[in-house]
């Protein structure tokens, strides 16, 4: 396995489906491979960062209102819905 | 790279559950929600709402970028989804089914507030040759350490805002968001190898982009 071939495997690399000989492979490129290891690592980091750090947040307060006007819609709908059938 | 634009999802082919996937379905516990809802239980309906809202949300503003949008697809989103309900067959998980509509909702708003230029999953995606990684410096253990939280965060949205939408769309599905590779490419109306294929290059984009902030100080690792 060369570079590009385990770049193209890297998504593979984070999957807990990825099958046991193909890991096994990647890991033996990473080992002999300074580049690949880095990558690897900092491509576990940026995605645990990521996952920690939650960059939008949507307040309670919003999520009411945002519930209330869907409900009411909903409601609307399924008025109308009865109100043709009859 | 093919196009495989959004729209045309529905046309081409798409990856599709394994039987075992869809036995996992069928007992998951949004099912019994979703019968509810189809039933016209409105209380289901909120449930499912509570659970996914925040998602949905991040989701949108991961695409859009602006926050009023965000809040109005989710309430599109919800609407939708409640209006079409009797359209969901259980052949994907519901989460999944919801981030679709999610997805084509905010594409649509990015279109609206780009006037003109249309934009699609494939906007911007680059050539091969942008894959390569020129960077090989290896990054602090925990480079998060070195700056507080609000600096972070800044650095964390700044950095995936400078990415072309479908890179960072997939990005958010995948790595932030949790889904598997088969989900996201359901939920994007994409290949599977479109999905690794953007995943990849989103992810070492990012690594780019934040190798100055968390690479090791000492320099001897630099290029
Ligand atoms: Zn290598």
């Amino acid at each position: 396995m060369n570079c590009t071939e385990f770049l193209a495997n890297l998504a593979d690399y984070f999957d807990a489906k990825t099958a046991a000989t193909l890991r096994s492979e990647l890991a033996q490129h990473m080992d002999g491979c300074n580049h690949c290891h880095v990558t690897v690592n900092t491509t576990r980091q940026i995605i645990e960062i990521y996952r920690n750090n939650e960059l939008y947040e949507l307040p309670d307060s919003i999520r009411t209102q945002l519930h209330q006007a869907v409900l009411t819609k909903c409601a609307e709908l399924k008025d109308n819905k009865k109100k043709t059938k009859a | 790279m093919t196009s495989s634009k959004i729209e045309r999802a529905a046309l081409e082919p798409m990856a599709t559950l394994t039987s075992e996937e869809k036995e996992a379905n069928a007992l998951h516990p949004d099912l019994l929600l979703v019968e509810k809802v189809k039933a016209g239980d409105l209380s289901a309906f909120e449930q499912l709402m509570r659970q996914y809202d925040r998602q949905i949300f991040r989701i949108a503003l991961h695409i859009t970028q602006n926050r009023e949008d965000a809040e109005d697809i989710v309430q599109d989103t919800f609407f939708k989804a409640f209006q079409k309900v009797n359209q969901f067959q259980g052949n994907s998980k519901f989460y999944t089914w919801l981030v679709r509509i999610a997805v084509n909702e905010s594409l649509m708003r990015l279109r609206k507030r780009r006037s003109q230029k249309t934009v699609s999953m494939d906007d911007e995606i680059q050539t091969e040759e942008g894959s390569i990684p020129r960077d090989f410096a290896d990054w602090m253990p925990n480079p998060e350490q070195n700056y507080n939280r609000a600096e972070l965060a800044d650095i964390l949205r700044k950095t995936i805002q400078g990415l072309p939408p479908g890179f960072r769309t997939v990005f958010a599905l995948r790595d932030i968001d949790g889904l598997s590779t088969e989900e996201t490419a359901q939920a994007l109306g994409l290949s599977v190898p479109a999905v690794k294929s953007r995943l990849l290059r989103a992810r070492l984009q990012l690594r780019e982009r934040l190798s100055r902030y968390f690479r090791v100080a000492t320099g001897e690792h630099a290029q």
